[in-house]
């Protein structure tokens, strides 16, 4: 199969593709295409792409599933695989068609444009990024070798960091203060405020804010609280938490933003092939793969058909917008493109489906939400007038790392028994018992002493403290 | 912008398999797992009597990576073609047959299954047992291969086994002997060095013999009762027992030779399948089965050159006059055995009811034998071990949570 086509016919293409990417103003990185088989593809997809990674055993757990599931044929291969770098990576199978590489290519420009211009990806030093990964890996390696740590001693650490890596803040826009500015904002909000009445005033009451409280205000980011916390911690074991915790700080971004990410990527694919005036044989290949990749998920949400109809809808409501949505949102300020190109730089899942999907899309796509209900799944809500606020509101708790509880730390010295006591923030989902439990023991491990939990278990609080003896539930007040 | 392709590499070479290590390491997790649930893997039905090569679903804990999820009560969103109605079923909860699910994503059990073949599955159980008491008997030992060892040099060889430094230096020699001194360090001037290849008569290879080892001869016996008041449960247990002996003795000695003898009022030396797949029934005479076993020890096995291993499964349920000669032919047997094991098979629901040679056994105070009780499947694998375990203890007490005692 791979003889089908050859890098010549690749760059023929590629000059192709991005006059269009230019023409249609899209700005990416430079661009490198890696050509590989389908076991290099399934070896880069266990590491996310990264050309350099550090060892940990559930790489290979998840290489082995994903060999498995291939094998099997339940699963296909990914047509693309692109990573966050300057200059991005890609990945070409070349048991692929030359349609289908055609398709990539387009494909990626436009994900390379997102990653360049997104918001979210500000923080994630694109330049740096493979030689970042690669210092890390021989951190990581260097620490294995060493004969008074091994590798039992790293996995320990690994294994419970991997456990809590996304707990950490969630908007990499806004700046975390640092302690010195923290305690100046605890000072400043219990200080009354200067009232020139002060002579005919009583004066009123100051309260004292608890300064030698750790931390002054909730922590989200656990690894780097315990790494600055644990006094116990071995150098080699800080240096553990902060690498997993940057490795998920990268990572985030792609969760945050999947359905817009891979929606623009769609959206200008699907452009672009359409106005390289393709072969027929090709074009009508093209046409079944843009199918298969935008068809609708029975009863799950496909991010590339769900991202693809809402940016078509973005460009189709400020150039030709109806009559009604004049009349309801009146001429709008700006074309279809410039709209676009606007929202793709300022928006992420959350708000992008807030402010683009109305109850007509959602109808459209024919969603509905579902509660489980003993062994099953039973639909509670369908997107009609009287009911898509509701389905909209379970899909936007459900995006982005909507799936990963809020949990933050509250206090690092419970009771002064230097227990660790974090807080969920409770939005109607219960946490899994026995998943908790094992994380617990996890936290545990890496702080040392005893942790405990206060969230809400069928409706009523509990604290979970993980001590000596495994965990135990307690019923606050 | 600029756009780069990098084209497939040619060789092997530059197509490194990176996820090597960290699959050796899954993979030995896996293993570890597999080693502290083996006594539930064993009680499985489908490990015994099954050919090596068979599949097997292996329940494993603790290699799941475990993260904050939501539970029970977290709802979706999923997309239909629009004629959905509320109330619809649209799906069934994931629950404990999700198989090896990507972890961290689904809730469900702390359970999920790995395939293994049955062979490596016998490998990791029997990793740490052995025939206890091995003696160096005197005259046939058997020579055993065991691999291959470096024997000197040779110059004919496949390119593996190539001796780069041995080359080099024959090279050298070469060198000198055909005039010249080889250059320290070549002048930068002598632009046209003349090359000097290697030659054939240059290369030297390992040589590798096939290296033996001596093994000591040994017997392993084995007594099953198949009397009527054997029922189907207690053949079970006796024939799971006996499975484990015999992949024991198959995959850890190469030499060891296996002896089945079937009991019930009379003894007979059956083949390996007629042991493992016949029934038969009828009164118990359990000194019959002891008699046969020292009539093949006198004929074929003296213990003079062979270490005898003999092993017995009844429920125990003795003709009573023939408890006499039982106990005597035990203790013959006990004299002529490095291990005589006993295995008393007594399912929780028959315990009461007929009576028990472990007790008569008691009298019994050789130190090389051993009784086990097995009371269901849990127990087998536990009882096995206590008889085989390399720890033990020569006569302690085999662990009592495996339900034996010591005789």
């Amino acid at each position: 199969m791979s003889a089908a086509w050859t890098i010549a016919d690749l760059e023929h293409w590629d000059t192709r593709i991005r006059e269009q990417v230019e023409a249609c103003g899209l700005s990416c990185y430079a661009q490198e295409f890696d050509i590989c088989d389908h076991n290099q593809m399934l070896g880069a997809m266990a590491y996310h792409g990264m050309p350099a990674h550090y060892p940990h055993w559930s790489y290979g757990k998840s290489f082995e599933r994903q060999k498995t599931l291939y094998d099997h044929g339940v699963s296909g291969l990914p047509y693309e695989m692109v990573i966050n770098a300057d200059p991005s990576i890609a990945y070409l199978m070349r048991e692929n068609s030359l349609c289908l590489q055609i398709l990539t290519i387009a494909h990626v420009y436009a994900h390379n444009d997102f990653f360049r211009n997104n918001f979210t990806f500000g923080h994630t030093g694109a330049d740096r990024v493979v030689a970042a990964f690669k210092t890390r890996a021989d951190r990581v390696r260097g620490y294995v070798e060493d004969p008074s740590i091994g590798v039992d001693r790293v996995e320990a650490v690994l294994d419970a960091a991997h456990a809590v890596s996304l707990h950490t803040r969630r908007n990499f826009g806004i700046r975390k203060l640092t302690p010195a500015e923290q305690k100046e904002r605890a000072l400043e909000s219990t200080t009354p405020r200067r009232d020139p009445w002060q002579q005919i005033h009583r004066a009123a009451e100051s309260t004292e804010p608890d300064l030698g409280r750790v931390p002054l205000e909730p922590d989200p980011d656990l690894l780097l609280f315990i790494r600055d916390y644990n006094p116990a911690l071995e150098d080699w074991q800080r240096d553990l938490l902060t690498i997993v915790h940057d490795e998920a700080t990268y990572f985030i971004p792609q969760m945050e933003t999947k359905i817009m990410n891979e929606g623009w990527a769609t959206y200008w694919h699907h452009h672009i092939m359409n106005s390289l005036e393709l072969p027929q044989d090709l074009h009508l290949e093209f046409l079944v793969r843009h199918n298969q990749v935008v068809r609708p998920v029975p009863g799950d949400i496909n991010p590339y058909h769900v991202g693809f109809r809402l940016w078509q809808d973005i460009r189709r409501r400020h150039d030709e917008p109806t009559a009604e949505e004049i009349a309801e949102h009146g001429e709008p300020a700006t074309d279809g493109r410039e709209a676009m190109f606007a929202i793709r730089e300022c928006d992420r899942d959350i708000s992008f489906l807030r402010r683009f999907l109305g109850p007509g899309m959602m109808r459209e796509l024919g969603l509905y939400a579902y509660e489980p209900q003993g062994e099953e799944l039973v639909v509670t809500r369908v997107a009609d007038d009287s009911g898509w606020r509701e389905v909209k509101e379970v899909l936007l708790r459900s995006v982005g790392l909507g799936g990963v509880p809020v949990i933050a730390v509250h206090d690092a010295d419970l009771g002064g028994n230097r227990t660790l006591l974090l807080h969920h923030e409770h939005d109607g989902r219960d946490l899994q018992f026995d998943f908790a439990e094992r994380t617990l023991g996890h936290l545990r491990t890496l702080w040392g002493r005893d942790v405990a939990l206060d969230t809400l278990l069928e409706g009523k609080p509990r604290r979970l403290c993980s001590g000596t003896e495994g965990i135990t539930i307690e019923s606050p007040g | 912008m600029t756009t780069v392709f990098r084209p497939y590499p040619s060789s092997d070479a530059l197509r490194s398999d990176r996820s090597a290590g960290d699959r050796l390491r899954h993979r030995k997790k896996v293993r570890d797992a597999i080693r502290e649930n083996i006594a539930d893997i064993v009680a499985e039905e489908s490990v015994i009597g099954q050919s090596g090569e068979r599949i097997i679903k292996v329940p494993i804990r603790g290699i799941r990576e475990y993260r904050f999820i939501y539970g029970d009560n977290a709802g979706g969103v999923g997309s239909g073609d629009g004629d959905v109605e509320e109330g619809q079923v649209v799906g069934r909860r994931p629950g404990e047959a999700a198989g090896p699910g990507e972890a961290g994503d689904q809730p469900g059990v702390d359970y999920y299954e790995t395939d293994i073949s049955l062979d490596e599955l016998i490998d990791i159980m029997f990793e740490d047992l052995e025939l206890p008491d091995l003696e160096r008997k005197a005259m046939r030992q058997m020579t055993v291969a065991r691999g291959t060892r470096r024997l000197g040099y040779r110059r004919k060889g496949i390119r593996v086994h190539l001796d780069k430094r041995r080359t080099v230096v024959n090279r050298l020699r070469r060198k000198i002997a055909m005039g010249g001194r080889p250059k320290v360090a070549a002048a930068p001037d002598t632009a046209e060095k003349e090359r000097f290849p290697f030659n054939k008569d240059d290369l030297r290879y390992r040589r590798r013999v096939p290296d033996e080892d001596m093994e000591s001869n040994a017997v392993v016996i084995c007594i099953m009762d198949t009397s009527g008041s054997m029922d189907t449960m207690k053949k079970y247990l006796a024939r799971s027992f006996f499975f484990l002996l015999y992949q024991f003795a198959r995959t850890r000695y190469q030499n060891v030779e296996l002896v089945f003898i079937a009991h019930h009022s009379e003894a007979s030396e059956v083949t390996e399948d007629e042991f493992f797949h016949k029934g038969e029934s009828g009164g118990t005479r359990i000194s019959s089965g002891y008699h046969k076993a020292l009539e093949v020890v006198r004929e074929r096995y003296h213990p003079e050159l062979w270490n005898v291993y003999a092993f017995h499964c009844s429920d125990g349920d003795n003709f009573s006059q023939d408890d006499e000669a039982a106990l005597a032919a035990a203790h013959e047997l006990c004299e002529v055995c490095n291990l005589f094991g006993y295995g008393e098979i007594k399912p929780l629901e028959s315990y009461y009811g007929g009576s028990s040679m472990q007790e008569k056994f008691e009298q019994i105070e050789a130190g090389n034998f051993q009784t086990v009780m097995i009371k269901e499947k849990k127990d087998v694998w536990p009882g096995f071990r206590s008889l085989l375990d390399r720890e033990r203890k020569p006569g302690a007490a085999p662990p009592t949570d495996a339900g034996a005692a010591e005789g």
